[in-house]
């Protein structure tokens, strides 16, 4: 038996395999490490300890001392003794300590889940056919897997009230709940907003919100996904589609600099909801209830669905050749850049604005940051536009240094990426006196004045990188096909810059852009999208950590230790 | 090589010769059919009686109190194997008398063109919706007339007999609940 040695490790036994587990965890994660699940309903990775579904009732046991002389007890073999605790107990609020034994799979262990079994579903509803766990639902799986399989309950089942509005994104449906409080530790811990708790007692408790509240909080959603029931469904997603048809794909969301990890769950080119990724750097398991609702712009009627030139209906090509007409031969091409285009976009944007000379613009998207997960930059990539050296200073409030440039003359030629000029403090006549070219998903009032519209593609229907607060390169994938005929942002900047090095055009995928970026010294060096982990990875920010972003706070995030924690070398100003 | 053997063709009689025995023998089996049970049917005017257990074409059921039966639970979609159906869930109107039900389908269609009449369809059902009933003809001049709507599964489908009366069990347990309070006082 290994000794304990001052490291930070202790050997525990499950079913009679030592395993080596870092000090601090209980045993219901000791045993994960080995890749077996102990069942468990109230037990959440990311939450207090409160040992109240009985679930993960394992047979525990400790090595035996010597009251008096505090020595080990061993048995005749030399092996230590060990005592067994005479009742099964909780693995999920077990520490794990030197020498302890877990038994997971013995007859008594058996007997205490089909136990617990029974008494949960005494009461439970037949819902499966209409209820939106089913396909994901802890009681489903469990039932079927540690259950007994038959059900003694001849009585009459409890009624309890069962399309409970809990807030305006949730709904609960009391006769499902198992109250574990899960959702309970969840808001009093992750928002700080202790709305959610449990009234009256036994077979008659109910879960609510505090009279006079309801469960409005931005993170309200995460109690609908870690509820191990149907107990909470979302509004938006309830009675839609069943999850067994959904294919989940890895994203990043769009929503702010902090950059959740998410997955997005589509049928047939078609998305029904948003759920967070875990992300332990990030986001652990959650994500804001407005990221969620980011997908419908993806099926908004304002969406850019053909290119037009001089309010002319034209291909995709058509409108990038004469893009390319306009921005050769001129000298005063101004573009405005974007923090949502993803890093390898804006890469070939700089390279287009490189060689055409073009003054750079940007403006920036900024708004309260909650501490959380919503951060006061609310484009998700404003570190890609400084580490491709698309821009070299933070964006600016508006555009009206580009009116006056425009005003003064100085510019015939703007290529302007996502952004609406009208809205960013252009006039009508501005934009009128130049060529505009709007590459956009959506329309805006300012199409009608524009030169040239390039329709382009939103998050979910093309592949890229972002580079969150935390200068944390992450990529996120096409969930679904863009409106037919259209070419990404990608392949349209790509292309552009192929025609004005007169070069060959050819389809570009986001790796072409990482071949060229990792060639070059700097953060990007030797990294492939391809290869890129679905967690992400830490880039050196060097120079780029001092703009005065204005991110301070958020769950994982704190500017001035994140600063602290860079080399000093980088630092120092 | 083995030697080829000769044979004698004998010349015909003269009653072969006439046809004759061979016309009364054949028209001794076609009379003697005249008098036989008939296995025809003048379809379609006349239609055959199905045996138990026939897997016609797959249709939705009220129960006899004049509830769809169907919950849109979409296990039938996920099951068949041709992938003939197509569900839009939808939810009941919470005004409505059967509200309690929660879901209905919005939409149900079946494309018999894919359908196989495996029956797994009815199988699975969790609520006892969908039947393979009686009906085995299904004609068309396109194929959108193939595929059958929500209205014309249930139009096909008719009422059958329920063994459980689940819901109206639970909508009386809910509102003895109800009356009560639901907490307890
Ligand atoms: S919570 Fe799970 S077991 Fe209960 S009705 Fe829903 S799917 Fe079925
Ligand atoms: S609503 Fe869900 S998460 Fe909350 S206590 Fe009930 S079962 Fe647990
Ligand atoms: S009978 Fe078979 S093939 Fe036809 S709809 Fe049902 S499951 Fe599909
Ligand atoms: S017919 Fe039955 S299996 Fe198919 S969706 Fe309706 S309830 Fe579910
Ligand atoms: S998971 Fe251990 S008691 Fe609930």
């Amino acid at each position: 038996m290994a000794e304990t040695n001052g490291s930070d490790t202790v050997t525990v036994y499950i079913d009679d395999e030592p395993v080596v587990v870092p000090k601090g965890i209980t045993m219901i994660e000791a045993a994960e490490h080995v890749g077996k699940e102990i069942p468990h309903y109230c037990y959440h990775q990311k939450l207090s300890v409160v040992g109240n579904c009985r679930m993960c009732l394992v047979e525990l046991g400790w090595p035996m001392k010597d009251r008096a002389t505090g020595e080990p007890i061993l048995e005749e073999d030399g092996s230590p003794k060990i005592g067994w605790g005479g009742k099964p107990g909780i693995a999920c609020n077990q520490p794990v300590a030197e020498g302890i034994r877990m038994r997971t799979d013995s007859d008594l262990v058996r007997d205490c889940r089909h136990g617990v079994m029974e008494f949960l579903l005494v009461n439970h509803p037949l819902d499966c056919p209409i209820c939106d766990q089913a396909g994901e639902c802890k009681l489903q799986e469990y039932a079927t897997e540690y259950g007994r399989g038959y059900s003694r309950f001849i009585e009459e089942k409890n009624p309890k009230p069962k399309r409970t509005v809990l807030g305006p994104r949730v709904i609960l449906d009391d006769e499902r709940c198992i109250l574990c409080s899960r959702c309970v530790r969840f808001m009093q811990e992750i928002p700080g907003d202790d709305v959610l708790g449990f009234i009256d007692h036994g077979s008659y408790s109910t879960l609510t919100c505090y009279p006079g509240r309801e469960l409005d909080s931005n993170y309200s959603l995460n109690t609908v996904d870690i509820c191990p029931v149907g107990a909470l469904t979302s509004r938006d997603f309830r009675f839609q589609m069943r999850v067994w048809f959904l294919k989940p794909v890895d994203s990043i969301c769009t929503e702010s600099s902090v950059g959740a990890n998410t997955q997005v769950w589509a049928r047939e080119g078609k998305i029904y909801r948003i759920t967070p990724r875990q992300n332990d750097a990030v986001n652990d398991t959650w994500m804001t209830d407005s990221g969620r609702d980011l997908y419908k712009q993806v099926e908004a009627e304002d969406r850019l669905t053909t290119p037009f030139v001089r309010g002319i209906e034209a291909t995709p090509v058509q409108a990038l050749r004469e893009t390319e007409r306009l921005l050769r031969p001129s000298e005063r091409v101004a573009v405005v850049a974007s923090t949502h285009s993803s890093v390898e976009e804006q890469y070939f944007l700089r390279r287009i604005a490189d060689r055409t000379g073009a003054q750079r613009y940007a403006v920036r998207h900024w708004g309260e940051e909650d501490g959380l997960l919503l951060s006061a930059d609310r484009t998700p990539n404003t570190r890609g536009a400084l580490l491709t050296g698309l821009l070299d200073e933070l964006p600016k409030p508006d555009l009206r240094e580009l009116g006056a440039a425009i005003d003064r003359g100085e510019i015939d030629t703007v290529l302007c990426i996502h952004e609406d000029p009208l809205a960013c403090g252009l006039t009508v006549e501005q934009v009128r006196k130049v060529a505009w070219v709007r590459m956009a998903t959506h329309a805006s009032p300012a199409d009608e004045h524009a030169f040239i519209a390039l329709p382009s593609l939103t998050v979910f229907e093309r592949s890229g990188t972002f580079i969150n607060q935390q200068f944390r390169l992450q990529k996120f994938r096409a969930v679904v096909p863009g409106p037919a005929g259209l070419l990404t942002d990608l392949q349209q900047l790509a292309s552009l810059n192929s025609l004005l090095e007169d070069g060959p055009v050819a389809s570009v995928q986001p790796d072409h852009a990482w071949k060229e970026l990792s060639a070059e010294p700097g953060p990007f060096a030797g990294l492939r999208f391809r290869t890129l982990p679905s967690e992400g990875v830490a880039l050196d920010p060097g120079e780029h950590a001092r703009h005065p972003f204005p991110e301070r706070q958020s769950l994982k995030y704190e500017a001035d230790s994140f600063l602290a924690s860079l080399p000093a070398a980088t630092t120092a100003s | 090589m083995a030697e080829t053997k000769v044979l004698e063709r004998k010349p015909l009689s003269l009653a072969e010769r006439s046809n004759l025995p061979q016309i009364v023998s054949g028209l001794k089996t076609t009379v003697s059919h005249m008098f036989r049970k008939k296995v025809t049917l003048q379809y379609p005017e006349v239609r055959p009686t199905l045996p138990e257990g026939y897997r016609g074409v797959p249709t939705l059921v009220h129960d006899p109190h004049g509830r769809e039966k169907c919950v849109s639970c979409q296990l039938c979609e996920f099951v068949c194997p041709p992938k003939a159906i197509r569900i839009t869930p939808g939810e009941i109107d919470p005004e409505a008398e059967t509200a309690h039900v929660e879901k209905a389908p919005k939409e149900f269609e079946i494309d018999m063109l894919r359908c196989i009449y495996c029956g797994l369809c009815e199988e699975v059902c969790p609520e006892e919706a969908i039947f393979l009933q009686d009906v085995y003809s299904m004609t068309g001049y396109s194929r959108e007339e193939m595929v059958n709507n929500k209205e014309k599964l249930y139009e096909l489908g008719g009422t059958l007999p329920d063994h459980h009366y689940k819901w109206d069990k639970k909508r009386a347990a809910e509102d003895a609940a109800k009356a009560r309070g639901y907490a307890h006082s």
